[in-house]
C-alpha cells in the first residue's frame, strides 16, 4: 500500500504520521529509552527506585493519552495500525498490568539481577510491541507486534540469572514461542497468497467478493496456521504445554504480567483479525475454534486440579479461562466481542489480585508458592487473605464478583450465538475448577498455619525461599513492612473485583465503544 | 405506605460489614440487630399484606445492568411471603442462640462467623424476593458462599471435606441453572430487540417446547441438589454433621425451601408444557424421597442425621404438592414449607441440647432419660415432635392434607403410597423422641433442666408452632390469590391434556393467559 501510494504521488514520500494518534506508542516507548539510560547511573537510589518510577510515569501518561483520544476511529501510518476504542481499552489494559508489575517487581530479585534499566526498558518495549500488535491492521505489523512483545519477555522470564528454573522458563518459553511465531508467520504468508493483500480491509473485500475463496485450500491452511500460532500465544490447548512450566520458572512479577497482558493482547489479535479481516470465512474458523475452546476449558480445569504451586494453578486456570474467551470469539458477533473483551478486562484485574499475594507470601514465606504458603493467612493477614479469597471466587465465577457478570456475558453471547452446547461446556468448566479455587480458600481460611512459629510477624532474617544470598540486603530484612505496594496491589485490585461485580455499568459502557469500533453486527 | 424491600434486604449485611470492624464483643449484638430489624420488617409485611392481589406488592424495578437486560426487581406476593417471614424469623432465632451460647462456635472468630451469618440471610433474602431471572441467580449462588465458609472455618470433624463436598454438589446444579437461565433470557427475547430477565417479561414470551424441556432439567437438577431430593443428596449427611449449630438451623429451615420456592417462581409459571411434561418424573423423585427419607430417617441413630433423612422425606412431600400442578398442591406446599422451616429448627436446637446433656453424643442411644428430670424440655420437643409428624390438628398436617389432596385429584396411586410416607413420619419422629427423651438413662447422661437462655430461643418458636396450628389460614389466606394465578398456566395445559376428562378441576382464575404453544 506503502508502495502504491508513494507511486501515485510520483515521488518517494513517507506515508503520513499521526503523532497524536501515535503518542501512547511512543510514551511508552521514550519511557523505555531513558530508563535504559537511567540504569546506567551509578546511583543505587536512581537505579532501585528513580527507574521505576520513571516507568510507572510513563505508562500512567499512556493511560492518560489513551483516555484522552477515546472516540476516534482512524488509520495511522498508512493503514498500518489501527486507531480505535479496541485498540484504546487494551493499550490501557496493556498499562494497568505493567503498572501492577512494576510495583510488584519494586523490591523483587529479578530487577536486580537483570539490572534495573534492562529489566524495565523490556518491560516497557513488551507492552509497546503488544500495543503495537492489538492495533495491527496488517499482516506484516502484526507479526512484528508479536515479536516485538515476545523477544524481551523471552528475556524477562529468565532474569532471575542464578537460578535454573527461571534460565529454563526463559529458553522454553524462547523455542515454544518462536515455533508458535513461525507457524503464524506461516500461515499470513499463506493468507496472503490467498487473498492477495497483507491489508485487513483488503483481505475482507477479497473474501467477500469472490464466494469461492472461503473454501480455498490455499487460505484454509493459512487460517489453520494462523490459529494454530496464535493459539501458542494464547495458551490455548493442546497448544498450551510450556504454560506452566513457564509460568512457574518466571519471576513472579513477570508470571503476573505475562498471564494477564500476553494473554490480553493474543485475544486483541484474534479479535481484530478473525473478527475483521477474516469474517467473511468465519465458517471456516468458528467450528474448529469452538472445538478447541472446549478441549481448552477441559484441559485447563482437569491440569489445575493436582497442583500444590499455585503459579502451576494460576498456569492451567489462564487456560481454562483462555478457552471460555474464545467463547465469544467463536461466535463472530458483536456482542461476543463485547463479552471477551469485558472478561478480559475483568481477566486481568483477578489475576492480578491473585499474583500480588502470591508475591507477597512468597517474600514471607520459605515456601515459595506452594499452595500451604497461605495456610492460616485468613486469620494472621486479612489484607492479603481477602483479595486472594475474592479473587478466587471471582475466577470460579462466583456472583457479586466480576467473574460472575463476565462469564454470565459469555455464556449469554455463546447462546445468542447459537453456541449453546459451548456454553455448556463454560459452565462444566467451572465446575470442575471449583475444586481447585475452593482448595486455596480452604488453606486460606479453613487450614492453620504450620510455620506460624518460623515467620512470626518480626522474623530477623527472612528466609526468602526465591531470594539467595543476593536479597540479603538491609532493606529486605523488614520483610513485612517491604511490600507495602504489594499488598496496596493485592487491595486495589481485590476490591476492583468485587466493585465491578456490584457496578459493572462503567465496563460495560467501555467495552460497548469496542464492539462498536469492529463495524460488527 | 411505603415499605423498601432493599431495605430490609440489605439492612443485615449491612450490619455484618459494620461488626467486620467493630471490636469483636459488639459483632454478635450488631448482627443480631440486623436480624432483629429484618424480621421487623418481615412482620410488617405479613400484616401489611393485601391478601386479595395475586399480583407483586411493594415493587422495586430499577436497572441494574441495562447491557445484560438484567433488572434489579423485588417484589413480595403470596408465593414469598411466608418464606421471608420464615428466614426473618429463623436467621433471627439462630442469631440469638449464637449470641447466648458463649461457649460456641461463634467464640472464635466471631467478627466473621456474623459477617457470614448476615450476608447468608442477605442473600437469602435476595433469592426469595427477586423477580428478575437473573437476580433470582445470583443470589441464589451466592447463598452458598457464606455457608461454604460457615461450614468450613466453624464446623466439626471434616468440616473442610463437608463444605467441599456441599459446596461442589450444589454449585454443579447452580451453574447448570446459570445456563439455562441466561438461554431463557436469550431464546425469549429473539425477535423482541429487549433482552430482559425480569418475570413479568418472561412469562409473556414463552419458549418453545423442546427449548422449555432441557432449560427446565437444568433448573429442576439445580432445586432437586438444593432441597436435597432422593438421589441427589449426597452431600447431605456430612454437611449436616459438621456444620455448627446455628447454621444448620437456618440452613435446614431456610435454603431447602428456597429450591422449592424456585419451582414455583421460576419453572411453572415460566415453563408450563415442560412442567406438564415432566410431572411424572418429577413426582416419582418425589416419591423416592419421601420413602427413602423416612427409611433412613427410621434406621440411623444419629440426631441430627434422622432430622435430615426427614427433612429429606419433607421435601419429598412439598416437592410432591408443586408438582401436583394444581392450586391445592402448590398452596400445601408452599405452608408445609413454611411448617418444616418453624419445625426444624426448633427440632436441631433441641437435639443440640440433648447432645449436650449425653456429654456430647449426638447418637440418640447415648441419650435418653431426660424427660424425668426435664420436663419443661420434653414438653417442648413433645410439640415438636407431633408437629413434625403433622398430627391432626397441627399445622402440617393441614399442609400435607392439602398437598396430598391436590395429588389425588391428579395421581391417585402416587397419593396412596406418599400417604404411607405420613405414617412412616410418626414412626421415625416419635422413635427420635422416645430414644433421646425417655427409655433408660444413657450411662453419660445428666439431666438438666432448660437454661433461661436456652429457653428464650426455644419457647417463642414452639409457642409459634402451636399459634399456627390454631391458625392455619393465616397462611392459606395470604397465599391463595397468587397461588392460583401462577398455577393456572400449567392446571390448563393439564386439564386439556387428550383423554382427560376431569376438567373441573381446572382453576377457573380469568388471569390465565392465551394459551401458549399446541402441540
Amino acid at each position: 500500500m506503502i508502495a502504491a501510494a508513494a507511486a501515485a504521488a510520483g515521488k518517494a514520500a513517507g506515508p503520513e504520521i499521526d503523532w497524536a494518534g501515535l503518542s501512547p506508542l511512543i510514551a511508552v516507548l521514550g519511557g523505555a529509552l531513558v530508563v535504559l539510560l537511567l540504569g546506567l547511573v551509578v546511583s543505587r537510589t536512581v537505579r532501585e527506585n528513580v527507574v521505576p518510577l520513571l516507568s510507572i510515569a510513563s505508562l500512567a501518561i499512556a493511560i492518560g493519552l489513551s483516555v484522552g483520544q477515546w472516540g476516534r476511529r482512524e488509520d495511522l501510518i498508512a493503514g498500518a495500525l489501527r486507531l480505535d476504542e479496541l485498540t484504546l481499552v487494551l493499550t490501557v489494559i496493556f498499562c494497568v498490568a505493567g503498572i501492577a508489575t512494576v510495583l510488584l517487581s519494586w523490591r523483587h530479585v529479578a530487577p536486580r539481577e537483570a539490572a534495573h534499566g534492562e529489566y524495565h526498558a523490556l518491560l516497557l518495549t513488551s507492552i509497546a510491541g503488544m500495543i503495537v500488535l492489538v492495533a495491527a491492521q496488517n499482516l506484516v505489523t502484526v507479526f512484528l507486534g508479536l515479536e516485538l512483545l515476545s523477544i524481551p519477555l523471552y528475556v524477562l522470564c529468565a532474569t532471575e540469572m542464578r537460578r535454573a528454573s527461571s534460565l529454563e522458563s526463559g529458553l522454553k518459553y524462547l523455542v515454544v514461542g518462536s515455533l508458535g511465531s513461525a507457524i503464524l508467520l506461516y500461515g499470513l504468508a499463506f493468507i496472503y497468497g490467498a487473498t492477495g493483500s497483507t491489508d485487513f480491509a483488503g483481505i475482507a473485500t477479497a473474501l467477500g467478493g469472490d464466494g469461492d475463496l472461503v473454501t480455498d485450500p490455499l487460505l484454509l491452511t493459512g487460517l489453520a496456521l494462523a490459529i494454530v500460532g496464535l493459539a501458542f500465544k494464547a495458551s490455548v490447548a493442546p497448544f498450551h504445554q510450556w504454560t506452566p512450566d513457564v509460568y512457574e520458572g518466571a519471576p513472579t512479577p513477570v508470571t503476573a504480567f505475562m498471564a494477564v497482558a500476553t494473554k490480553a493482547a493474543a485475544f486483541g489479535i484474534t479479535l481484530r483479525l478473525l473478527d475483521v479481516a477474516l469474517i467473511e470465512a468465519a465458517i471456516d474458523w468458528a467450528p474448529p475454534l469452538a472445538a478447541l475452546a472446549a478441549v481448552t476449558i477441559v484441559v485447563g480445569n482437569v491440569g489445575a486440579l493436582g497442583q500444590s504451586s499455585l503459579k502451576r494453578l494460576l498456569a492451567y486456570s489462564s487456560v481454562a479461562q483462555a478457552g471460555y474467551m474464545l467463547a465469544g470469539v467463536v461466535v463472530a458477533s458483536r456482542l461476543g466481542l463485547q463479552a471477551t473483551v469485558f472478561y478480559l478486562a475483568v481477566y486481568v484485574v483477578m489475576n492480578l489480585a491473585a499474583f500480588a499475594v502470591i508475591v507477597a507470601r512468597e517474600r514471607e514465606t520459605p515456601l515459595g508458592d506452594d499452595i500451604a504458603s497461605l495456610n492460616g493467612i485468613g486469620a494472621t493477614r486479612p489484607l492479603l487473605a481477602w483479595p486472594m479469597t475474592i479473587a478466587m471466587l471471582a475466577l470460579a465465577g462466583f456472583p457479586a464478583t466480576a467473574g460472575f457478570i463476565g462469564k454470565f456475558y459469555l455464556i449469554e453471547s455463546s447462546v445468542n450465538g447459537g453456541y449453546t452446547w459451548l456454553a455448556v461446556f463454560i459452565v462444566v468448566g467451572s465446575m470442575i475448577s471449583l475444586a481447585y479455587y475452593l482448595k486455596v480458600i480452604a488453606a486460606i481460611w479453613m487450614t492453620p498455619s504450620e510455620t506460624e512459629e518460623g515467620v512470626a510477624p518480626v522474623p530477623a532474617p527472612l528466609p526468602g525461599g526465591d531470594q539467595p544470598v543476593l536479597a540479603g540486603g538491609s532493606d529486605e530484612a523488614t520483610g513485612l513492612r517491604a511490600q507495602g505496594e504489594v499488598i496496596a496491589v493485592a487491595v486495589v485490585f481485590g476490591a476492583l473485583t468485587l466493585i465491578l461485580g456490584v457496578v459493572p455499568s462503567p465496563l460495560f459502557d467501555v467495552v460497548r465503544g469496542a464492539g462498536a469500533a469492529l463495524g460488527l453486527l | 405506605m411505603t415499605l423498601h424491600l432493599s431495605i430490609m434486604l440489605w439492612l443485615p449485611l449491612a450490619l455484618g460489614v459494620l461488626g467486620l470492624l467493630a471490636p469483636p464483643r459488639l459483632a454478635g449484638r450488631l448482627a443480631l440487630v440486623g436480624s432483629g430489624l429484618a424480621l421487623a420488617y418481615a412482620i410488617t409485611y405479613v400484616v401489611d399484606f393485601d391478601s386479595a392481589a395475586p399480583g407483586l406488592q411493594y415493587v422495586t424495578d430499577e436497572t441494574w445492568i441495562g447491557e445484560l437486560g438484567i433488572s434489579y426487581k423485588l417484589g413480595i406476593d403470596g408465593l414469598n411471603l411466608l418464606l421471608v417471614a420464615l428466614t426473618g424469623i429463623l436467621w433471627f432465632a439462630s442469631t440469638l442462640w449464637a449470641n447466648l451460647q458463649d461457649r460456641t462456635h461463634a467464640a472464635d472468630r466471631p467478627r466473621l462467623f456474623y459477617f457470614h451469618m448476615a450476608l447468608a440471610e442477605t442473600a437469602v433474602l435476595g433469592a426469595l424476593l427477586a423477580q428478575d431471572l437473573a437476580l433470582f441467580v445470583v443470589f441464589f449462588d451466592l447463598m452458598l458462599v457464606p455457608f461454604f465458609f460457615l461450614t468450613g472455618m466453624w464446623g466439626r470433624a471434616r468440616r473442610v471435606q463437608a463444605t467441599m463436598k456441599l459446596v461442589i454438589y450444589t454449585l454443579v446444579g447452580s451453574l447448570l441453572m446459570l445456563t439455562a437461565a441466561i438461554a431463557t433470557g436469550v431464546l425469549a427475547a429473539q425477535g423482541d430487540p429487549a433482552l430482559s430477565f425480569a418475570f413479568s417479561d418472561l412469562a409473556q414470551r414463552p419458549l418453545a417446547e423442546s427449548s422449555q424441556q432441557w432449560i427446565f432439567l437444568f433448573f429442576a437438577a439445580a432445586f432437586l441438589v438444593k432441597m436435597p431430593a432422593f438421589p441427589l443428596h449426597g452431600w447431605m449427611p456430612d454437611a449436616y454433621r459438621s456444620m455448627p449449630l446455628p447454621v444448620l438451623a437456618v440452613f435446614s429451615g431456610v435454603l431447602s425451601k428456597v429450591a422449592a420456592y424456585g419451582f414455583l417462581r421460576v419453572t411453572l409459571p415460566l415453563f408450563p408444557a415442560a412442567s406438564e411434561q415432566f410431572q411424572m418424573l418429577l413426582l416419582l423423585i418425589a416419591l423416592a424421597s419421601i420413602l427413602y427419607g423416612s427409611a433412613m430417617a427410621f434406621t440411623t441413630t444419629e440426631a441430627r442425621l434422622i432430622l435430615g433423612y426427614s427433612s429429606v422425606a419433607q421435601l419429598g412431600f412439598i416437592t410432591l404438592g408443586i408438582f401436583a400442578l394444581n392450586a391445592q398442591g402448590a398452596q400445601g406446599a408452599i405452608l408445609q414449607a413454611f411448617n418444616h422451616g418453624l419445625v426444624v429448627a426448633p427440632a436441631f436446637f433441641i437435639v443440640a441440647l440433648l447432645a449436650a446433656r449425653a456429654g456430647g453424643s449426638q447418637d440418640i442411644r447415648d441419650m435418653g432419660g431426660v424427660g424425668m428430670r426435664a420436663p419443661v424440655l420434653a414438653s417442648l420437643f413433645l410439640i415438636v415432635a407431633f408437629a413434625t409428624l403433622a398430627i391432626p390438628g397441627s399445622s402440617n398436617f393441614v399442609g400435607e392434607f392439602y398437598i396430598l389432596l391436590g395429588v389425588f385429584t391428579e395421581k391417585i396411586v402416587i397419593a396412596l403410597v406418599a400417604a404411607a410416607g405420613v405414617i412412616m413420619a410418626a414412626f421415625y419422629t416419635l422413635r427420635l423422641f422416645i430414644t433421646s427423651v425417655h427409655n433408660r438413662t444413657g450411662a453419660r447422661v445428666e439431666s438438666r433442666e432448660l437454661t433461661l437462655r436456652e429457653g428464650l430461643v426455644l419457647v417463642p418458636l414452639v409457642l409459634l408452632i402451636v399459634a399456627i396450628a390454631l391458625y392455619p389460614q393465616f397462611g392459606l389466606k395470604r397465599s391463595e390469590a397468587t397461588v392460583t394465578a401462577v398455577t393456572a398456566p400449567v392446571a390448563t395445559r393439564l386439564a386439556e391434556r387428550p383423554g382427560r376428562g376431569l376438567t373441573q378441576y381446572a382453576p377457573l382464575a380469568e388471569t390465565a393467559r392465551p394459551k401458549a404453544q399446541t402441540r
